[in-house]
């Protein structure tokens, strides 16, 4: 006999009683055993701004409006260096993930310390790199191709500034209650922020910075 | 998380190795830096000489080093809370390709066809 035919036969039977369209045995949902999955689809709707961003950075990015294009502004040692810094928290994170799971709650701690200073480097020179932008008139005013630069790796830079906030807080909530399951989950969470942001930033320094200096 | 009994939910699978090992951290980061420093090389020393070929070869690179990340370091594999999260992320790419590829399509023939210069020598 098949699924369906048994489908059938419990409808007839359930028809004459009563019609239910639920389950009525509710079965348990342990806390938490959906966050993976629904943080992952929160990633993936971040994505989809990503991709607007870079769409319009495409479309725009050769709108130098008669000023500053790529090659006169970016500086690829210095990507090079702010590449090297989130790649570094990257795998600092995983070790942190490792610790964790050992319950090792200082290797943990110190783990998420040095992340969260290749994260601040990463956002310092940034900042510098935008402060000398806006300093040499090269404003998101100028051109289409500097609000779409502006706009896209000013997004990536935001996110990376909420994930070291965030970052900070998971460490303060690991000193006060340990690696208990609810901050074990929470550092979960980070994890795959963080290494999404990673992927992002692949996205922009081979599309932004390096195609750029190809033009 | 890892820990907990799941109950009738079956055997996830994904939470036994959920945050990788230090191997796959190390394998994915060492491959991480050989992908990252190929394409800036390229660029930085104009290896190739030829701008059209350098952007598909970096962009070449930009996909499998995306591909590593989603790897090594996010533990994507289709059997992740059931196929949920690859099926999420395969819809996801279908509409980041979708954007994409549309507007940097549409957007190209409207610059070409659209070009106030375009028409300059009928307009005597």
């Amino acid at each position: 006999m098949t699924t369906a035919d048994i489908a059938a036969q419990d409808d007839a039977k359930t028809a004459n009683a009563e019609i239910a369209f639920y389950l009525k045995d509710e079965h348990d949902h342990p806390e938490g055993s959906s966050t993976a999955l629904g943080f992952w689809i929160y990633l993936m709707s971040d994505c989809l701004i990503f991709a607007v961003l870079f769409a319009i950075y495409g479309v725009l990015g050769a709108n130098y409006a008669a000023g500053p294009s790529p090659k006169d502004l970016f500086e690829l040692p210095l990507v090079a260096l702010n590449t090297t810094m989130l790649l570094l928290s990257s795998i600092t994170y995983g070790f942190a993930m490792l610790t964790m799971e050992k319950g090792r709650v200082a290797a943990t701690q110190i783990w998420l310390a040095v992340t969260g200073l290749f994260g601040l480097a990463f956002l310092s020179i940034e900042l510098y790199e935008f402060h000398h932008l806006i300093e040499i008139g090269a404003t998101p005013q100028r051109s289409a191709f500097l609000s779409a630069f502006f706009t896209l790796v000013g997004t990536h830079g935001l996110h990376v500034t909420f994930g070291t906030i965030w970052l900070v807080t998971l460490m303060v909530q690991v000193a006060k209650h340990g690696l208990i399951a609810a901050n074990r989950r929470r550092l979960m969470c980070l994890s795959m922020f963080w290494h999404f942001l990673d992927v992002v930033w692949i996205g922009v320094f081979t599309f932004v910075y390096l195609t750029g200096m190809l033009r | 998380m890892s820990s907990e009994a799941h109950g009738d939910h079956g055997d996830h699978g994904d939470h036994v190795e959920a945050h990788g090992s230090f191997r796959g951290y190390l394998t994915g980061f060492l491959l991480s830096v050989v992908l990252t420093a190929i394409p800036f090389w390229l660029v930085m020393n104009n290896v190739l000489d030829n701008k059209q070929a350098t952007a598909i070869i970096i962009m070449a690179f930009a996909v499998v080093q995306i591909v590593v990340h989603m790897v090594f370091f996010l533990h994507m594999n289709g059997r992740s809370e059931g196929g949920w999260t690859m099926l999420a992320l395969i819809f996801t790419i279908i509409l980041v390709v979708i954007a994409l590829t549309g507007s940097l399509w549409v957007m190209y023939h409207l610059n070409t066809n659209m070009m106030p210069g375009h028409d300059m020598s009928q307009m005597q």
